[in-house]
């Protein structure tokens, strides 16, 4: 199954779309002193995956075709049923 | 005069002397802290499916393809932290899980449903790392262990490094190697006839073992009657093939602003082996006679992802997250998920979540009696297949400053997942984690 949107692949769209909002966020980067991060160290702002969302994403690489860039494994395991 | 200005040189360095801030000595000398119990983490999960076209019955619908599963999952982790005479901060984290299983495609590796459907799976972890606080780096080693009873084994190795900029980025790297046995585990009609010619009597017989869908083998005694006898006394090994799976796994973090902080993450996976599984079934367009699933011995994986937090106000966060991913065997997927925390207190949030996911198939996937012969590689199996799947749930979380009924008691989440696919498989997934400190 090819992904498109007209003529142009859904990849390249969303490609283009997250290169552009990468380039925009991190073109507004402020300095940000220690005692500024009051939000950004909320328990909920964490970048990374939390022990409870395990047995989702074990769920899910074994359902699904692909698997990584998540912080999770990438290999290993039966996947058996 | 020469004597007077040098008495009044030395009288003006004794008194700049005097006023001078001289470095005391240092009596604070770091004491290292040995390792000691920082943490206790427990995490249950529950995870029920119910769907068809099962990879051991080849794609076929019916009874012969339920593919219902249900797994109950549990996990402890123990956290130990303590500090070397660097003032480094050690911490060493040992795992313990164990699942048990019960699967309807698995009844059906024996061709009249009648193999055990159920299993269990123990994954002992141990992980170690030091953080070095003024360097803003880490370095960490670790260890895994997976057995599943009958089917595989697995250990994983890992080692992984980060490093803080001035720039409030941080950049860190993590190699891992996962080497798996599958022990070859057939379908009862493929299993290889290996034939021992035996004497007994005036009668010439066959002895051929068989692997049952347990693992279990069995010697099947035929006479020359034609008639069968089964003998348990026999012990023939099970063979077993190897799968190889290797990751570089790379990530750079980035606080943009007071309120936003983002992630690009990038890994390169590559795994080499039997790849397949032997017990997976493939149907042929022309024959009613079942093959075992064939698969390349090489895949290269390329997923890419990019994460950005929100905070908005005081107390609604944004988070987002994409992830686009390609490999050699032609499969290609989007993910995009995004999560709205919402604190209703300081310390109570509730997050309600939706993933919407996206694949291609594999370049050797086909449904039930849609292959070929000539086709060099084959597989029915529709995790392969072209799909698309939501995922849609919430999450509760409770972080009171002085505990959860008990002060030790530091965090519990709860979280449910419901996940549909084009495939008409349907999961549930409610997890809850405990968090001791």
């Amino acid at each position: 199954m090819q992904l498109t949107v007209g003529r142009v692949s859904l990849s390249v769209i969303a490609l283009a779309a997250c290169a552009i909002a990468l380039a925009a966020s991190l073109a507004s980067c402020q300095p940000v002193k220690e005692y500024q991060k009051n939000r950004i160290n909320d328990s909920e702002m964490t970048l990374s995956n939390r022990k409870v969302e395990k047995e989702e994403i074990s769920m899910e690489s074994y359902r699904e075709g692909s698997s990584g860039a998540n912080g999770g494994k990438t290999g290993g395991g039966c996947g058996c049923n | 005069m020469r004597r007077t200005c040098l008495t009044i040189t030395g009288m003006c360095l004794m008194i700049l002397h005097a006023f001078s801030q001289g470095s005391p000595k240092d009596t604070s000398a770091f004491k290292s802290r040995p390792l000691k119990l920082d943490e206790v983490e427990i995490v249950s999960s529950y995870y029920d499916q119910t769907a068809d076209k099962s990879a051991v019955s080849g794609g076929q619908l019916g009874a012969i393809g339920n593919a219902n599963v249900t797994d109950l999952s549990n996990g402890i982790e123990l956290k130990f932290v303590g500090y070397d005479p660097k003032g480094r901060k050690n911490s060493l984290t040992g795992g313990l899980g164990f699942d048990h299983h019960t699967a309807a495609s698995q009844a059906y590796v024996d061709l009249n449903g009648t193999a055990k459907n159920y299993g269990n799976r123990l994954y002992p972890t141990l992980d170690w790392t030091i953080e070095n606080g003024v360097k803003g780096s880490s370095f960490g080693i670790g260890s895994y262990y997976s057995a599943e009873h009958d089917y595989y084994h697995s250990i994983g190795l890992n080692t992984s490094f980060s490093k803080k900029n001035h720039h409030n980025g941080e950049f860190s790297a993590k190699f891992s190697g996962y080497f798996d046995r599958i022990k070859m585990i057939y379908p009862s009609e493929l299993i290889p006839i290996d034939s021992i010619q035996v004497t007994t009597g005036t009668t010439t017989d066959s002895v051929v073992y068989v692997t049952t869908a347990s693992g279990r083998t069995e010697a099947l005694s035929y006479s020359s009657t034609g008639q069968e006898t089964v003998t348990e006394s026999a012990s023939a090994s099970i063979s077993s093939r190897s799968r190889d799976s290797y990751s570089a796994s790379f990530a750079f973090t980035q606080v943009i602003n007071t309120r936003m902080q983002g992630a690009l993450l990038l890994d390169l996976a590559y795994q080499s082996g039997y790849l397949g599984l032997p017990f997976h079934r493939v149907y042929f367009a022309d024959s009613s006679t079942a093959v075992v699933e064939k698969l390349p011995s090489q895949r290269f994986k390329l997923p890419v992802g990019f994460r950005l937090n929100y905070f908005i106000g005081d107390n609604i966060i944004i988070k987002t997250y994409y992830r686009f991913y390609i490999d050699n065997w032609g499969l290609r997927s989007h993910t995009a998920s995004i999560e709205v925390p919402v604190k209703i207190t300081p310390f109570f949030s509730i997050s309600p979540f939706y993933r919407y996911y996206v694949q291609t198939a594999v370049n050797y996937f086909a449904p039930y009696q849609k292959h070929t012969a000539a086709d060099e590689y084959y597989t029915s199996n529709y995790a392969l297949s072209a799909f698309s799947a939501n995922l849609v749930g919430v999450g509760l979380r409770l972080a009171p400053p002085k505990g959860v009924i008990d002060k030790h008691l530091n965090t519990i989440e709860l979280r449910y997942a419901h996940y549909t696919e084009t495939t008409d498989l349907v999961s549930n997934v409610i997890s809850l984690d405990l968090k001791f400190r």
